[in-house]
C-alpha cells in the first residue's frame, strides 16, 4: 500500500530526527529532491541539531560525581528545599533576567503562563503543615469551628479564590477550624477536622500557578498520606495518617463538594 | 536498592546533560540531578511499573527545574550589584558577534518549553511520544512546538548579529 497523505511539518521533524518508517522516508527524501528551498532548511536543521548534540556531549561523557551515586542517595535524603545550593542561585540568575530584559527574561516569560507549572511541592507544603499542627494539643486551629462563617470567609479574602470547609460528616469527620499559613510569599488555608478516635485530617489548600484541572496524586511520606490535585485555580491537598484507599474516598468527597459548589458557601458545613 | 541503582544510574550521565543544558553551572546543574534522583528514589514504590523510566525521569527533573525558578520568582527577587553582574555583556566584540555563534547562545533564544523539546528529542534522543510525556502535552502539540523552536533557532543563528546589535542599542 503505498502512503499517500501530504507531506506534513511531523514529516519533516521526523526527517530531521531520523525517525521516518523506511516507507515514509522515500517519500519525504523524493519530496525534498523536488523542493530545493525546504530541503535547504531541512538540511540546516539537521546541521544545528548535530551542533546541539556535538555542544553538549561533553557532559555525558564526563565521569559522575560521587555524590550522584544511588548508594550515596539513598538514607541521606534531604528536603531539597532546606539545601542552600547552587541551583537556586542559578534559578534566580535566570530569573534576574526577566526584570532586567535580555533572552533569560525572554525564554521565562514564553515559558510561563502559558502552561500549567507543575506544583512539585504543594503535597510537600501539606504534610508538613500537617504534621506541625496535627499534633498541636493547645492551638491546632486559629479559627475555631464554632466561627466557621468567618474563618471560610476570611481565608477565601486571602487566598483571592472562594474557599469552603467541605462537611466530612458522612466519613466521620468534623471541622475543628482552621487556619492561614504561608506558602513561599503566598497565603494558604489549613483546615483541621477530626474523627470520634482523636484521629485528625487536614484539607491544605493555595491558589494555584495554573487553571487547569490537575487530577489526583497520591503520595505518602513518613506514615502521613496525601492526595493533592487541581481544581478551579485552587491547589489541594488533603493528609492524614490513614490507608490510601479510606484517603482516597475522603478526597473524593472534598473535590465532588468543591465542584458542585460555584460560590463559597458561608456556614455551610 | 540494587534494582533502583542498577536502573537509575544508566540514566545519569544524561539527566546531567538536560540540568546543565538549562542552567549552564556545573553546581546548579548537578544540584538538580542530584535533586531529581532523591525524588526517584523516594517515590519510587509509586513509579508506574509499566510507565516509561526514561520519561518519568526527565518529567521529574524538568518539573523540579520549573519549580525552582517559580519559587524564586514568588519570593520577589532582590536585584543587588552581584545581579547585575549576571547580564550578558552588551559590549562582546564585533568579532564575536559576526563570527561563528555557539549554537547554545541561539538555545537561549527559545522559550523554556522549546528548548526542552529540542533537547528531550533532539540530544536525550526520548521519542515523540517520551516527550510528550515529559511536558504534558498531546504528541502533536509536541511536534510543533519541535517545529516552531527549530525554525525560531535558525533564525536566530542567521540573523543573531543584527540581533544582537538591535538590542545594543
Amino acid at each position: 500500500m503505498t502512503d499517500e497523505r501530504p507531506i506534513g511539518e511531523d514529516d519533516l521533524q521526523a526527517f530531521v530526527d531520523g525517525r521516518l518508517a523506511p516507507q515514509r522516508l522515500d517519500i519525504v527524501k523524493a519530496y525534498l529532491e523536488a523542493n530545493p528551498a525546504v530541503s535547504a532548511r531541512v538540511g540546516q536543521e539537521v546541521e544545528q541539531r548535530e551542533a546541539l548534540r556535538a555542544r553538549l556531549a561533553f557532559k555525558a561523557r564526563e565521569p559522575v560525581p560521587s555524590r550522584l551515586r544511588v548508594a550515596n542517595l539513598v538514607g541521606r535524603r534531604a528536603p531539597s528545599g532546606f539545601r542552600p545550593n547552587a541551583l537556586a542561585a542559578a534559578a534566580a540568575a535566570l530569573v534576574v533576567g526577566l526584570g532586567i530584559g535580555g533572552v533569560g527574561g525572554a525564554w521565562w516569560a514564553a515559558g510561563h503562563g502559558s502552561r500549567a507549572v507543575p506544583e512539585v511541592s504543594l503535597a510537600e507544603d501539606a504534610i508538613a503543615a500537617h504534621r506541625i499542627y496535627v499534633g498541636e494539643r493547645l492551638h491546632p486551629v486559629e479559627v475555631a469551628a464554632d466561627q466557621e462563617a468567618h474563618l471560610v470567609q476570611w481565608l477565601s479574602r486571602r487566598l483571592g479564590k472562594p474557599l469552603a470547609a467541605p462537611n466530612l460528616s458522612p466519613q466521620g469527620y468534623h471541622l475543628m477550624g482552621g487556619r492561614l499559613l504561608p506558602a513561599g510569599s503566598e497565603p494558604a488555608a489549613l483546615f483541621m477536622y477530626e474523627d470520634q478516635g482523636g484521629n485528625r485530617l487536614t484539607l491544605y489548600a493555595r491558589s494555584s500557578a495554573t487553571e487547569e484541572r490537575i487530577a489526583f496524586r497520591f503520595e505518602t511520606q513518613g506514615g502521613v498520606a496525601a492526595f493533592s490535585w487541581i481544581e478551579k485555580g485552587l491547589s489541594y491537598a488533603v493528609s492524614a495518617r490513614a490507608e490510601r484507599a479510606q484517603l482516597l474516598a475522603i478526597a473524593e468527597a472534598i473535590y465532588q463538594q468543591a465542584e458542585r459548589a460555584p460560590a463559597p458557601r458561608p456556614g455551610g458545613l | 536498592m540494587d534494582e533502583i541503582a542498577s536502573l537509575l544510574e544508566p540514566q545519569i550521565p544524561a539527566l546531567r546533560r538536560y540540568a546543565w543544558a538549562l542552567l549552564r553551572d556545573d553546581e546548579a546543574a548537578d544540584d538538580l540531578v542530584q535533586d531529581t534522583l532523591e525524588r526517584a528514589i523516594g517515590r519510587w514504590s509509586q513509579r508506574r511499573r509499566d510507565g516509561d523510566l526514561r520519561a518519568w525521569l526527565f518529567a521529574i527533573q524538568r518539573n523540579l527545574f520549573l519549580d525552582h525558578i517559580r519559587r524564586r520568582r514568588g519570593r520577589g527577587i532582590q536585584v543587588g550589584q552581584e545581579a547585575l553582574d549576571q547580564v550578558p555583556a552588551a559590549e562582546s566584540s564585533p568579532e564575536d558577534q559576526a563570527g561563528a555563534r555557539d549554537i547554545l547562545t541561539g538555545l537561549d533564544a527559545l522559550s523554556e518549553e522549546q528548548r526542552s523539546v529540542l533537547l528531550l528529542v533532539g540530544v536525550e534522543d526520548l521519542s515523540y511520544g517520551q516527550a510528550a510525556e515529559v511536558l504534558g502535552l498531546p504528541v502533536g502539540t509536541v511536534m510543533s512546538r519541535l517545529s516552531r523552536g527549530r525554525e525560531k533557532l535558525r533564525q536566530v543563528m542567521e540573523t543573531g548579529r543584527s540581533a544582537v546589535l538591535r538590542r545594543v542599542k
